[in-house]
């Protein structure tokens, strides 16, 4: 029975860095680039779904909403200002570039909110007893696994089924190509940071309902796991996001419970490196062949 | 290679000493005038430390073309064995500076050892896939050091790897007038503080020896083939893995050297200083200063490790101008227009100077 409180822990911790990967590999594989200003995304989604429930007083999903507009216009004016005029420069420079902005959006939030830790308010509270009460579920995990799968399926079948999806294939394969094509490659990049960040906003609230302290660095930590996420399922791949997050956060979980508590990162970690050796290109990612 | 490139190299590489020479004489002359106030040299140590990291971590991403966001963990390894060396030897040799130098010898051999020991897996891989291997060792080797419990006494060190935080200190059972080293997540606590300003000044002269020679010899040439093209270079018979390993063991041994010297120049240091942010620190002065370019590591690590205290003043919001600061620097110097205008500037130049010097 522990066990299986640990795997629901692991599951839903997993979802929430599911979400995150899913962001942040639709970002690499389109613009090629390690965006790790996106773990600060999601701590801005949960401040200002804070703000929006605790000094509007509006309802919770309306919180998540204004959340999600919030952390859209904010990913498109990053990636207008920031990376758009970077997209001929080296892939180091647009890093930190990434940076820059990552350390940008901590302090500034440091500035306004303070370095005091916020009481989160769970976006749902309560929960589910099993099996006279052994096990029990909390209603934020149901919640955060079910828009997991929900942000999944939705997110292949746009960029399966949609012209836009279909435009965001072209440009992630090939952007001069794709360009020829009249495929205007600015926009769909610029709709790419939209979603990714509408995402982030999202997971910021699920994360901080999960572990209800908000700070300026709250999102940095988990960010740097859900790149790692995407990089275990194979980075690009929808799918493979979603299992690398899951994965993930099940192997946090049981490591924290069953082997350490200190070593839970360093464990996450070592599963990535053998996952890399055996399948450099992660779980479900495509082999490239290298030209000459 | 021809002779006047040869000579160029050469005097570009004489500079960079000359420079650093110049530097250490003035700052030790305002040093012992009294110019310089208690905050200032503070910072001596720590810009020395940084600078060998940043000159180190050039030789990974610039030289060798590969991205490691893990540096931090080679300078934790060297600074926990140096701090270790030097606290347990404190009896067997007296003097300070000999002891600084040993320490400073076992921080490098320590980090070189887990250099080659994380390049194995490592160097496998390419471009982000390996940049997150790097940050995902760096990572491990943070929490690994934050269980460690270190103590010595008359019988010898005394080691506990605390895996699930519940021994502490008590549990090393030293006899009397033992001390302990390392206490876990508080890290090396009670070290006597011996690093020097003249010793961060020989590290740095050593350290641009060894690189500087590293980059103009045969096997320097060979890592910068395997960086610009590693399939063309593995087909002229240059032995990719070789090379790309002794660029990756004697940038991590630099870095041990320097922990080695930032781990003695503070009586209490954590393992969680060494994270994920300090390696990225390192970074951005090697890129701002200019890939593959050492004198402008040099110089980035300077400008960028005094800006954020000359900003002090600004207090909440020095972090916040260090951040735009950043975000413009790069926008600027990759910006094309502004390329270009520079580039037929300097074309503008040369061409004028070529015409005087014919003309004359």
């Amino acid at each position: 029975m522990k066990f299986l409180a640990y795997l629901v822990s692991g599951i839903s911790l997993g979802s929430i860095y599911a979400i995150i990967a899913l962001g942040y590999t639709m970002v690499y594989g389109i613009a090629k680039m390690l965006n790790f200003a996106h773990g600060d995304v999601i701590m801005v989604g949960g401040y200002i779904s804070f703000l929006a429930a605790t000094n509007l007083g509006l309802p919770v999903l309306l919180s998540v909403l204004v959340a999600m507009v919030f952390c859209t216009v904010l990913g498109i004016v990053i990636e207008g200002l920031a990376y758009r005029p970077l997209r001929s420069a080296p892939s180091l420079a647009v890093l930190i570039t990434a940076i820059g902005v990552s350390y940008f959006l901590q302090n500034a939030a440091l500035l306004i909110f303070g370095a005091n830790p916020k009481a989160y308010t769970p976006v749902v509270s309560g929960t589910l007893k099993l099996f006279d009460g052994q096990l029990s579920i909390s209603y934020v995990s149901i919640v955060t696994v079910i828009c997991c799968i929900v942000i999944m399926l939705a997110l292949t079948a746009f960029t399966g089924k949609t012209r836009m999806g279909k435009a965001m294939r072209a440009c992630s394969e090939d952007k001069g190509a794709a360009q020829l094509m009249g495929i205007n490659v600015n926009r769909t990049i610029s709709l790419t940071f939209a979603i990714g960040s509408a995402l982030a906003a999202v997971a910021g609230a699920l994360l901080c309902s999960f572990s209800p302290t908000l700070m300026p660095t709250t999102g940095s930590m988990p960010g740097i796991k859900a790149f790692t996420a995407a990089v275990f399922g194979g980075i690009g791949s929808i799918p493979g996001a979603f299992i690398g997050g899951i994965l993930l956060g099940v192997i946090e979980a049981l490591g924290r419970a069953y082997i350490s508590t200190q070593l839970s990162n360093s464990i996450v970690f070592a599963v990535l490196i053998i996952i890399l050796l055996v399948r450099p290109a992660g779980l479900l990612g495509k082999r490239t062949q290298e030209k000459v | 290679m021809n002779m006047k490139r040869y000579l160029k190299d050469a005097r570009s590489d004489l500079l960079t000493y000359a420079g650093v020479i110049i530097a250490f004489i003035i700052i030790s002359t305002l040093k012992s005038h009294g110019a310089l106030n208690r905050s200032q040299s503070g910072l001596l140590v720590p810009i020395c430390c940084y600078i060998v990291m940043a000159v180190s971590l050039n030789l990974t991403v610039g030289i060798l073309g590969d991205l490691s966001l893990g540096h931090a963990g080679f300078m934790s390894v060297g600074a926990f064995s140096g701090v270790v060396t030097a606290m347990s030897l404190m009896n067997v040799i007296p003097s300070a500076p000999a002891r600084l130098a040993l320490a400073m010898l076992v921080g490098a051999v320590c980090a070189a050892i887990v250099g080659f020991l994380v390049g194995i897996p490592v160097l496998r891989l390419n471009g982000d896939y390996l940049a997150i291997v790097t940050l995902a060792f760096g990572e491990i080797i943070k929490e690994l050091i934050t269980c460690l419990i270190v103590g010595v006494d008359s019988e010898g060190l005394h080691v506990i790897f605390n895996v699930n935080g519940s021994k502490t200190a008590n549990d090393l059972t030293l006899l009397d007038g033992g001390r302990i080293i390392i206490k876990g997540a508080q890290g090396a606590t009670g070290t006597k503080t011996i690093a020097t300003f003249s010793a961060g000044f020989v590290l740095i002269m050593i350290t641009l020896v060894i690189v500087q020679n590293l980059i103009r010899s045969r096997h320097g040439r060979a890592i910068m083939a395997v960086r610009d093209n590693r399939i063309a270079a593995d087909s002229v018979g240059i032995p990719v893995t070789k090379y790309k390993m002794m660029a990756f063991v004697t940038s991590a041994s630099l870095a041990g050297a320097a922990g080695a010297l930032f781990g003695l120049n503070y009586s209490n240091l954590a393992a969680a200083k060494f994270d994920f942010n300090t390696s990225i620190l390192v970074l951005v002065f090697v890129v701002l200063g200019g890939l593959g370019n050492i004198w402008g590591s040099i110089i980035a690590t300077v400008i960028l490790y005094i800006l954020p205290e000359a900003l002090r003043g600004f207090a909440n919001y020095r972090m916040l101008i260090y951040a735009i600061v950043l975000i413009v620097v790069m926008l600027t110097t990759n910006n094309p227009v502004l390329k270009n205008y520079i580039a037929s500037l300097r074309s503008k130049f040369s061409k004028d100077s070529e015409k005087e010097a014919s003309a004359s």
